[in-house]
C-alpha cells in the first residue's frame, strides 16, 4: 500500500531528530589576532626562547637580504623573499621536534633553514641546478613546493601514516593566503579533520597573492574562520609577534600530538618585499601601507620587548648581527661558486630503472656531449679554441 | 603429481585476490578510495578487504580525488605503499595535478631520495552502457607524463600478475582496468595464480603470419575475434597485447611486425593524439624496410565519448578492424 492509499491512517511526523555534529563555538577563532609582545602575557614567556627567536629573526632577515642580492647578481634564478614574515618562518621551524615534519611552500626557504637545512642546499630550487637540493628525510623537510597548496594533502597523509604506525609525529604545513583559495587547501583540511590527523596548517596571510589582495580572494570573516566548516579549531595570531606565533603553534602541535587532531592557524603578517625580484609591487600597493607594516616589524617588536625587560643589551644585539653576517658571508662565498652540473643526471632519477626509451635518449645525449667535447679538443689543437 | 582443477574466474576476482595477497604479504600496503570499504568498491574489486584487514588498511576516504591521491603521496613519503582506487576514468581528472606535479616527479625532484610507490587503479574504457563521464579512455594523458608507468591487463591471469607487479614497484604505476573485462572469465587457479609479470613486456596473444594487430586492454578480445574472422578471408593475423604502455616493449612489437610486414594499431582511445600515433611512429622507425604498407590505426572517433545507445558505433569492432586489414596493400602480394 502506498502512502497515498493509506491516507486515512497517515499522520505526518516531524523529521528525524537533528543536532549539530560538533559544537561550533569552541572552534571559532578570537575576534582579533592574538598577541604576546607588548602585552602583560609577555612576562610569562620563556626568556631563553625569546632570545633564540630573536637571533633567528635577525639571521633570517639577513638571509633574505643576501638571497635577494644574489638574485640581482644572477646567482639565483628567482627569490621569493619572506622579509617581514620572519616571525612565522622561524616559529614554525622552532616549534617542531626533530621527528616532526615541515611542509614548506616556495616562500619558506627560511623556515627550512631555521629547521637546520644547509642554507645553500635550501636554495637549490631557486638557483636552478636541481629541483630539490636536499634529502627530505635528513631534516624531515618536504621539498619546497611551488604548485599552491598541493603540499597540504601530503602533510595530512604523512601525519596519518605516522599515526597508523603508532609514531609520535606531527606535520606542520605552510601555505599563503592565496593558497587558501585552491581546492587542495579545502581537501587537505577536510581529510585532516575526518581522519583527526596530527597536522597543523599555518596560513601566512601576508596580504597579497602576487598582486591580488585578500579582499579579492575570500569573503570569509577571516581565514581562521574557515576551520569551523571542517570541524577543527581556527586560531588567529599576530604573525609579526614571534612569541605569539610560537605559542599558538606550540599549542596546536601539542594538541595534535596528544591526539586532538588538526588546527588551522592564520598568522596576519605582511610581505614587505615584492612577490619576487621579478615583480613590481608599486603597481598594486602604496608606500603608506608598506610603511604602516614596517612600523610593526617582527624584529623591532621582539628587540624592544627584550631590551625593555633587560634580557638583551647592545652586546647581545651585536652578537646576533655578527652571527647573521657570518652566515651571509658563508652563503655569498659558497653561492658564488658555480654548481657542478652533469647533463647525464637528467636521466638518473626518472624511474628506479630507466625505461628502454630513456636509455636510448640517454645514449643520444651522451653522444652529443662527446661529439661536442671532441670538437672543442680539435679546435684547441688548431689553436682556434672557443 | 597432483593436478589442480582450473575453475573459471573473473578479472575482478583476480584483481581482488592480487590486492589481498599484496596486503597479506606487506603491512605497508594500504588500499584507499571512494566506497572501497563496506561496499567493496562500485565494481566490488575491494570486496572483503576492509573486513579482513580493517578500515585502517582499506579506507573509505572523503569523496575528493585530489585529496585521495595527495594524501597517498604523504603516506608514501612515510614508507607506506598506497593503492588508490579512482572510481571511474573521468572521475580521476581532479587528481591530475597531484599526479603530474608530484606523483610522477617526486623521485626526480629529490634525486632519488623520495620515490613514491603508489599504485593508482583506474577503471577505464567503454562498452558497459555507462552514461556520460563513465567510459573514457584516458591512457594518452598518463602516457604523456614522464615518471609514471602505465599498464593494463587483458586477461584474468595478467590482471593478477600485473597488479602484484604494480604494487611491488618502487615507482608510481597507473593501473588501467578495462571495465568491460571485469566480468570476463578464464580458467585460473587462485591458489596458484601464476607469475608476477614484470612491467614492460608485451606478449603475442595469437601468432600469425599475415599482419600484426597491436593492441591492449579492452581491445585485445576484439582483436582476437577479428583474427578468427579473418581466417575466412585468408588472413592469418598475429595479435600483440602490449600490457604495458609505459615502458613500451619496442622489441616484441618490432619483432612481430618484421615477421608479418604489416601492422594495425587498435584502441578505444581517440586517434588524434592517441597512443596509436606514437606506436605507429615507433614501428615505422624500426621496421620501415620490412613494411609492405603504412601502419594503420583503428581508434575511437575524435569525439567526446558518446551516449550509451550510440557507443557501439564509436568503439573499434571486428568489421572496422577487418576493413583496416583489407587496406594493407595486399595487391602487392599477387
Amino acid at each position: 500500500m502506498t502512502v497515498m492509499e493509506q491516507r486515512g491512517a497517515y499522520r505526518p511526523t516531524p523529521p528525524p531528530a537533528w543536532q549539530p555534529r560538533t559544537d561550533p563555538a569552541p572552534l571559532l577563532p578570537d575576534s582579533r589576532p592574538y598577541r604576546v609582545l607588548g602585552t602583560e602575557t609577555a612576562a610569562q614567556a620563556d626568556p631563553t626562547l625569546l632570545r633564540r627567536l630573536y637571533a633567528e629573526l635577525v639571521r633570517g632577515r639577513r638571509y633574505n637580504a643576501q638571497a635577494t642580492a644574489l638574485t640581482k647578481q644572477g646567482r639565483l634564478a628567482v627569490y621569493p623573499s619572506s622579509t617581514g614574515q620572519e616571525a612565522c618562518e622561524v616559529a614554525a621551524a622552532l616549534v617542531l621536534e626533530e621527528r616532526d615534519w615541515l611542509f614548506p611552500s616556495y616562500r619558506d626557504t627560511l623556515a627550512a633553514v631555521a629547521r637546520g637545512l644547509d642554507p645553500v642546499q635550501a636554495l637549490t630550487l631557486l638557483r636552478g641546478d636541481w629541483h630539490t637540493g636536499y634529502d627530505p628525510h635528513e631534516h624531515r623537510v618536504a621539498p619546497l613546493c611551488t604548485p599552491l597548496a598541493t603540499q597540504l594533502p601530503h602533510a595530512v597523509g604523512l601525519a596519518h601514516a605516522a599515526r597508523l604506525k603508532g609514531d609520535d609525529v606531527v606535520a606542520l604545513a605552510l601555505v599563503g593566503d592565496g593558497g587558501t583559495s585552491e581546492g587542495d587547501f579545502h581537501e587537505a583540511l577536510n581529510f585532516a579533520a575526518v581522519w583527526q590527523a596530527p597536522v597543523v596548517f599555518l596560513v601566512q596571510n601576508n596580504g597579497f597573492a602576487i598582486s591580488v589582495p585578500l579582499a579579492k580572494q575570500t569573503a570569509a570573516p577571516s581565514l581562521a574562520h574557515k576551520a569551523v566548516g571542517y570541524g577543527m579549531p581556527g586560531r588567529l595570531v599576530d604573525g609579526n609577534d614571534a612569541a605569539a606565533v610560537h605559542e599558538v603553534l606550540g599549542d596546536a602541535v601539542a594538541h595534535a600530538r596528544a591526539g586532538g587532531g588538526p588546527t588551522l592557524v592564520e598568522a596576519v603578517t605582511y610581505r614587505i618585499d615584492a612577490h619576487t625580484n621579478a615583480d613590481d609591487a608599486t603597481r598594486y600597493r602604496g608606500d603608506a601601507e608598506v610603511e604602516t607594516w614596517r612600523a610593526h616589524d617582527p624584529i623591532a617588536l621582539l628587540e624592544h620587548e627584550l631590551t625593555e625587560r633587560g634580557l638583551l643589551d647592545e652586546d647581545g644585539i651585536q652578537a646576533a648581527r655578527d652571527a647573521a653576517e657570518a652566515m651571509a658571508a658563508d652563503l655569498r662565498e659558497r653561492m658564488n661558486q658555480d654548481p657542478e652540473l652533469d647533463p647525464m643526471d637528467l636521466f638518473a632519477h626518472v624511474y628506479a630503472e630507466p625505461t628502454p626509451q630513456l636509455r636510448e635518449q640517454q645514449d643520444r645525449l651522451r653522444a652529443e656531449l662527446e661529439a661536442g667535447a671532441e670538437a672543442d679538443a680539435d679546435a684547441d689543437a688548431e689553436g682556434t679554441g672557443r | 603429481m597432483t593436478t589442480v582443477a582450473l575453475k573459471p574466474a573473473t578479472m575482478a576476482q583476480a584483481l581482488t585476490r592480487a590486492l589481498r595477497d599484496a596486503m597479506a604479504a606487506d603491512p605497508a600496503v594500504h588500499v584507499m578510495g571512494e566506497d572501497v570499504g563496506a561496499l567493496g568498491g562500485v565494481f566490488r574489486v575491494t570486496d572483503g578487504l576492509a573486513e579482513e584487514f580493517g578500515e585502517d588498511r582499506c579506507t573509505d576516504t572523503p569523496l575528493a580525488e585530489a585529496g585521495i591521491l595527495g594524501t597517498a603521496v604523504g603516506m608514501a613519503m612515510y614508507g607506506l605503499r598506497p593503492v588508490v582506487e579512482m572510481q571511474f576514468d573521468a572521475f580521476a581528472y581532479p587528481a591530475f595535478e597531484q599526479l603530474i606535479s608530484h606523483v610522477a616527479r617526486m623521485r626526480n625532484r629529490t634525486r632519488g631520495a623520495m620515490p613514491l610507490p603508489i599504485t593508482i587503479r583506474v577503471p577505464y574504457g567503454g562498452g558497459i552502457g555507462g552514461v556520460e563521464h563513465h567510459s573514457d579512455s584516458s591512457e594518452a594523458y598518463y602516457m604523456a607524463t614522464p615518471g609514471l608507468h602505465v599498464v593494463t591487463p587483458a586477461t584474468v591471469a595478467d590482471a593478477y600478475g600485473l597488479l602484484r607487479a604494480a604494487i611491488a614497484s618502487d615507482d608510481p604505476v597507473v593501473f588501467l582496468e578495462p571495465k568491460r573485462l571485469y566480468w570476463s572469465k578464464d580458467s585460473w587457479n587462485p591458489e596458484d595464480p601464476g607469475p608476477v609479470e614484470p612491467i614492460g613486456r608485451a606478449v603475442v596473444r595469437r601468432p600469425g603470419r599475415s599482419a600484426t594487430l597491436i593492441t591492449y586492454g579492452p581491445s585485445v578480445p576484439v582483436c582476437l575475434e577479428a583474427a578468427e574472422a579473418a581466417r575466412a578471408e585468408g588472413w592469418d593475423l598475429e595479435v600483440v597485447d602490449l600490457r604495458s604502455l609505459v615502458p613500451f616493449d619496442d622489441d616484441t612489437v618490432a619483432a612481430s611486425v618484421r615477421r608479418t610486414g604489416r601492422a594495425v594499431v587498435v584502441h578505444e582511445s581517440g586517434g588524434f593524439g592517441g597512443p596509436g600515433g606514437e606506436i605507429a611512429a615507433r614501428v615505422t622507425e624500426r621496421c620501415f624496410h620490412y613494411l609492405q604498407a603504412p601502419v594503420l590505426r583503428v581508434a575511437g572517433f575524435d569525439i567526446p565519448y558518446p551516449p550509451p545507445m550510440l557507443e557501439r558505433h564509436h568503439l573499434p569492432g571486428v568489421d572496422r578492424i577487418l576493413d583496416a586489414v583489407e587496406r594493407l596493400q595486399w595487391e602487392a602480394e599477387s
